[in-house]
């Protein structure tokens, strides 16, 4: 709602040096966000005047037409003298007014006017446009560009003046529960009360009593529309402007000025906040009607556009059928029309236009608005009023004002019929203890206090300890005890509310679950990993490139219905196609060694989602209807992931770098498991998008149940191809919520031997496709108690083994809780080790 | 060996006269005073204090002395040979040091070398301004709670009193998710959570009174993405019901918080708003951290974090609307209750000075190391 400081001080005597921002503090200190306060002619300077055009001289042999033109200033130029001015723009002639800058004033815009030489002529300032002297367009003022003023404007008469160039606009922000609030009426109850100031309502009118002479009106849906004023208005001049008061207001509220009834119209909704339409009664058909539209019903609004209507849409009928979107817009049919618009009598030569109107001010339901708005896309001014709640009491007044203005604007007289249709309804009054305000905010308001100030918005209020409060008409967004304390709260000053802290019970700190997922982050990033959060959109092209067969689990998707991007109209079932778009972008961007991690949730459907059925809020649900509510919901859990390429280890002055392999990433995985203490079972493993060669497939046990958790290595190939990675990128994903369940609980402290350590190093010979994993296992298992630990130091291929095979060569240590090892029984552990790896992986002792 | 004679006639032992043996103590000193390294020093050792060296030949002549001379002699070879040894040690010792100093002096490296081996990592400063936020809260005995990411229409709008159809329904720029087969458009229920209120819904249903928790989250809304929106983002909500709860203790709590998260000269400002789920509502601003209120009235020193009006704004709070309450299944009469929420990458982009929202996205690693493990 854009609020012109003149217009509102018309209801409320504000202090003469008031400016715009200090109106603004008080209104945003009493709940209204005045965004902005635009100062409307800022840094203008005349002398700017009222020109009559005397004569004009087209100028030839230019590009485009100019014309040079004497105007007659008054004695604004301090002769008397017509003033020779050059002009390129066509809407005026001989005779008409214009608007004149002379020489030494200043437009907006630091635009200083001098003399110039100008298409060979001298040009002693300029006529000027509506955009030039900061109006917004000329719309409403003359097509083509100049303002042609009414001709009873006097040449010389100040026009900064005239046309209340200088002003200060605020710009509120209304929030959906003060829908009062865009109106001027409604601003400017607040600012009364903020000020400390009487307010003159400007609905506060002589209404006539109704009658049956009016323009009869059924309504056929008192649920949809409880409230329908009508009046008529005859004899209307086809030839009546709106007045530039009246034009003005509407620019600087952000209205276009279109013709005089229709300005009116919108000129009474400013005001009032009640949304008004004007049908053209030699239009009308019959009775107007209000009735729930037929599916399928055709209409076409005054847009033009031909629309088809929905059973749930509210609309005004005659005999024909629908001439109007109730509340929403009016049909094409009974538009009004006036003489600029309007071609003449084709025989006759006499102006034509509507000239006798039916005025319909009406109060509909605002969810029936909000919708049909919505269905049709049409957020017109006056929907966004009822969808927030008008006033009901407010739509005689508004027809009443409306009437006024048309006869006093255009000439009309008032026929004595008043339509009135309404369904009783008793006012709105809400029960509430007078110290509830005092109990929300923590604040001793007291009874009186918090009476004022439900007064000073409207409301009636009685009772000693209970109060019975009446709300007023227009705040149909005062419905509960709170919303009351929210006014006496916020017209006390939100800002003079003490600072307290409450005391919460002890807490227990995060859980394992959220101690996990930080713990996980830190080690990556100690690691050497850089965290990424990327967006989860994603869709098939990139599904398709990661090499994913049709039948895989992850391609099937939780799907959007209104995706930002039509290629990626899903939610991701992994984070490696994020992980890699970054990966790429820092590649890119010339980052070439990369370690990136993210920990996120994927998006799984179950595929036996439900649709859930809408719960009521006026009780707890149970506990079947919640769980029965999350059936719809896809699964959630929490991944881990990582992509790296280019050098794990740099080279520099000390040596070789290292590049980023397979390995690189089963060890991020291991790092994830182990900040889950949790033991991970390696295998070799065939997956997409990863090289089926160097893919390790990593399981965890779960309740005894060995469960997969997800793949690590390098990525395929044909992969890498597709998605233009750098070569020989890995990649690892982990499901961390199984790792969660996996998870061992408390570590148990070793036992830790002080006796001394018996090394022993075997090399074994096995086949080349056994796993050393495998190998490990067996040395493990056959070495018995006494080994502490056993590492691989060492794998070997070449001609001395055999084509086929690798050697391995594993440091054993061993060592007793109770005594120093003898050499003979640490060889015997070592044997008995041996032997075991023998029996269950063929391994043979190299050399032996 | 010959027994000691001791008919023994007053012989001159050559050897044990004293300028002789003065002369041998000073040539085995000077040796080593001139030995130049441990080597020759090892040399000079050999030569002055083996058994053969002339120190040690006449030590044995004085067995030959008579018995009245042999202390004599005996004393004055003893002080030679003791003076010898020490100034032996203290050339040694002077030239091991000599030698030590040296070798450190080659062992020196350039220590201003760089050893970038392993490139640091990092976490993502939303990641970690959030803990450290709710870290704020837990301090406080708060707990943290979660919930879905894709959630059911009830918990995201209807049990927050988004009565379907209201406007502010309208107002978050949803992302729904399709249904299963046979329905259409919005009809699945399920959207990609706007806030994450939420949660608030989630908690009260799962947990014992009072209730006091915090969550952080990531949320969407239909934004395109651009250097001050973006589609996902992250918020972090607070929620607490207990008796007697009041707006006091609101502001008091976001006082606390500011004041934990961006120093203890730090206050909040409450406007009031409209916010379905809470009734009252606000809109909690805080001091401008940047400029502190300096730029206000002060149009040399302007402040573009805050557009010199000294507040930011940091997001929506109230007190809980007893619809909410009751919709949860807590009783509006005995309990009542605060909550608020705003969006972490704002309050990063002014606490770190970050200007453009794309840098948050984008998964830059230039823009994510320097905040390293925590912020």
């Amino acid at each position: 709602m854009r609020v012109p400081l003149s217009w509102l001080r018309e209801y409320v005597d504000l202090p003469a040096t008031e400016t715009g921002r200090d109106v603004q503090t008080e209104l945003v200190a009493a709940g209204l966000e005045v965004e902005t306060v635009e100062q409307l002619g800022a840094g203008l300077k005349g002398p700017l005047v009222v020109g009559e055009v005397l004569t004009i001289e087209e100028l030839e042999g230019f590009k485009k037409p100019i014309r040079f033109c004497t105007v007659d200033v008054g004695g604004a130029n301090g002769t008397g003298e017509p003033q020779e001015i050059v002009c390129g723009a066509r809407n005026f002639a001989v005779g008409d007014k214009v608007v004149v800058v002379l020489p030494g004033a200043v437009l907006p815009g630091d635009f200083a006017i001098a003399a110039r030489k100008t298409y060979g002529k001298t040009s002693h300032g300029m006529i000027c446009s509506g955009d030039e002297l900061g109006m917004g367009d000329s719309a409403g003022w003359g097509a083509g560009g100049i303002i042609v003023l009414p001709p009873e404007h006097e040449a010389g008469t100040d026009a900064i003046a005239l046309l209340e160039l200088v002003d200060e606009v605020l710009d509120i922000a209304v929030t959906p529960d003060r829908g009062y609030c865009l109106s001027m009426r409604g601003v400017a109850r607040e600012t009364a009360i903020a000020y400390g100031l009487p307010l003159r309502d400007p609905a506060l009118l002589d209404v006539p009593a109704p009658n049956a002479y009016g323009h009869p009106v059924k309504i056929a849906d008192p649920r949809g529309c409880d409230r329908f004023t009508a009046r008529t208005v005859t004899g209307l001049d086809l030839e009546a402007r709106s007045p530039i008061w009246l034009r003005r207001r509407l620019q600087k509220a952000g209205m276009r000025p279109i013709s005089l009834a229709v300005d009116i119209t919108n000129y009474v909704m400013l005001e009032l906040g009640q949304p008004l339409h004007a049908y053209d009664r030699t239009r009308l058909e019959g009775p107007i009607g209000v009735r729930r539209a037929q599916q399928g019903e055709k209409i076409t609004t005054l847009d033009g556009v031909a629309r088809v209507l929905d059973a749930q849409d509210l609309v005004i009928t005659d005999d024909r059928g629908p001439i109007g979107l109730a509340g929403v817009m009016g049909g094409e049919n009974t538009e009004i029309t006036d003489s600029a618009t309007t071609a003449a009598h084709p025989e006759t030569g006499e102006a034509q236009g509507t000239t006798e109107v039916v005025i319909e001010a009406a109060h509909f339901d605002a969810i029936s608005i909000a919708r049909t708005a919505r269905r049709h896309k049409l957020p017109s001014e006056a929907a966004k009023r009822f969808e927030r709640g008008t006033d009901p009491q407010a739509t005689a007044a508004a027809a009443q004002r409306t009437v006024d203005l048309l006869v006093l604007l255009a000439g009309g007289s008032a026929e004595a019929g008043v339509t009135e249709v309404y369904a009783p309804s008793a006012p709105h009054t809400i029960a509430m203890p007078a110290d509830h305000p005092d109990r929300v905010a923590g604040v001793t308001y007291g009874r009186e206090t918090v009476v004022r100030r439900l007064q000073q918005i409207g409301c009636d209020a009685y009772g000693q300890d209970e109060l019975v409060v009446t709300v007023p008409s227009w705040r149909p967004d005062l419905v509960a005890p709170n919303d009351l304390a929210e006014e006496v709260i916020r017209l006390e000053g939100y800002e003079n509310l003490p600072s307290t802290l409450p005391t919460p019970p002890s807490g227990r700190g995060l859980t394992e679950r959220q101690r996990l997922h930080r713990r996980v982050g830190r080690a990556l990033a100690g690691a050497g990993y850089v965290e990424a959060l990327n967006y989860p959109f994603t869709g098939p092209a990139v599904l398709d490139a990661l090499g994913l067969p049709a039948d895989d689990e992850r391609r099937r998707t939780v799907t959007l219905v209104n995706p930002l991007s039509d290629e990626e109209p899903a939610l991701r079932t992994t984070l490696l196609p994020g992980l890699i778009t970054a990966l790429r972008r820092n590649d890119g961007r010339g980052s070439h060694d990369l370690a990136l991690f993210e920990t996120g949730l994927v998006f799984l459907p179950t595929g036996e989602e439900t649709v859930p059925v809408r719960l009521p809020v006026d009780r707890r649900p149970t506990d079947e209807e919640v769980a029965a509510l999350d059936t719809a919901l896809p699964r959630q859990p929490r991944h881990a992931a990582v992509v790296l390429a280019g050098g794990r280890e740099r080279a520099g002055w000390w040596g070789k770098g290292t590049p980023a392999v397979w390995a690189d990433a089963v060890e991020a995985a291991r790092t994830v498991a182990r900040e889950a203490g949790v033991e991970l079972t390696v295998r070799s493993g065939r997956y997409e998008p990863w090289h089926p060669g160097r893919c390790a497939e990593l399981s965890v046990r779960i309740d005894g149940e060995e469960t997969p958790v997800g793949h690590a290595g390098e990525l395929h190939p044909r992969t890498v191809k597709a998605l233009g990675l750098p070569e020989r990128t890995c990649a690892m994903e982990i499901d961390l919520d199984l790792l969660e369940r996996a998870s061992a609980g408390v570590p148990r402290a070793p036992r830790i031997s002080t006796y001394p350590v018996a090394t022993q190093d075997v090399a074994l010979v096995v086949p080349a496709d056994v796993p050393a994993a495998e190998v490990e296992r067996a040395l493990h298992d056959g070495a018995g108690e006494l080994l502490e630990s056993l590492r691989l130091f060492d794998v070997f291929t070449g001609e001395q083994i055999g084509a086929g095979h690798k050697s391995l060569a594993y440091a054993l240590r061993f060592r007793a809780p109770d005594r120093t090892l003898t050499v003979d029984e640490a060889t015997a552990a070592r044997d008995a080790a041996v032997a075991q790896a023998a029996e269950l992986t063929g391994a043979v002792l190299r050399g032996a | 060996m010959s027994a000691p004679n001791k008919s023994y006639d007053p012989v001159e032992v050559e050897a044990l006269k004293p300028e002789e043996i003065e002369r041998m103590r000073d040539e085995a000193l000077a040796a080593f005073a001139a030995a130049g390294d441990l080597d020759a020093l090892a040399h000079a050792k050999t030569a002055h204090t083996s058994g053969t060296s002339p120190l040690a030949l006449a030590n044995r002549e004085i067995g030959a002395l008579p018995p009245q001379a042999k202390a004599e002699a005996g004393k004055r070879v003893g002080q030679a040979r003791g003076a010898v040894s020490k100034a032996l040690a203290a050339r040694q010792s002077e030239l091991e040091a000599e030698r030590d100093a040296r070798v450190l002096v080659e062992e020196a490296v350039d220590v201003t070398l760089p050893y970038d081996r392993v490139p640091a990592g990092a976490r993502h400063p939303l990641t970690t301004f959030m803990e450290r936020v709710t870290d704020v809260f837990v301090a406080m005995g708060y707990e943290v709670a979660e919930g879905p990411e894709a959630e059911v229409e009830w918990f995201n709008f209807d049990a927050l009193n988004f009565v379907p159809d209201h406007p502010a329904r309208q107002m978050q720029d949803t992302f729904f998710v399709q249904g299963p087969e046979g329905t259409t458009g919005d009809e699945s229920g399920v959207v990609l959570r706007t806030h994450t209120s939420p949660v608030q819904a989630r908690s009260l249903l799962a947990r014992e009174l009072p209730v006091y928790v915090v969550c952080p989250g990531r949320v969407y809304r239909t934004d395109e993405l651009d250097a001050t929106h973006t589609p996902v983002f992250h918020q972090i909500e607070l929620i607490a019901v207990d008796e007697g709860l009041t707006m006091a203790d609101l502001k008091g709590t976001l006082d606390h918080m500011v004041r934990a998260l961006f120093g203890p000269d730090m206050k909040t400002r409450l406007r009031p708003n409209f916010f379905p789920f809470t009734e009252p509502s606000a809109e909690m601003d805080m001091v401008c951290y940047v400029c502190r209120g300096a730029s206000v009235g002060n149009p040399d020193r302007p402040c573009r974090t805050c557009g010199s009006e000294g507040w930011i704004e940091l997001g929506g709070c109230g007190m809980v609307n007893p619809k909410v309450l009751t919709a949860c299944g807590v009783d509006p009469k005995k309990y009542s209750g605060f909550a608020f929420g705003f969006g972490i990458e704002r309050m990063l982009m002014f606490r770190h000075n970050v200007e453009d929202m794309r840098d948050m996205v984008e998964g830059d690693v230039r823009f994510t190391r320097p905040f390293g493990m925590e912020i």
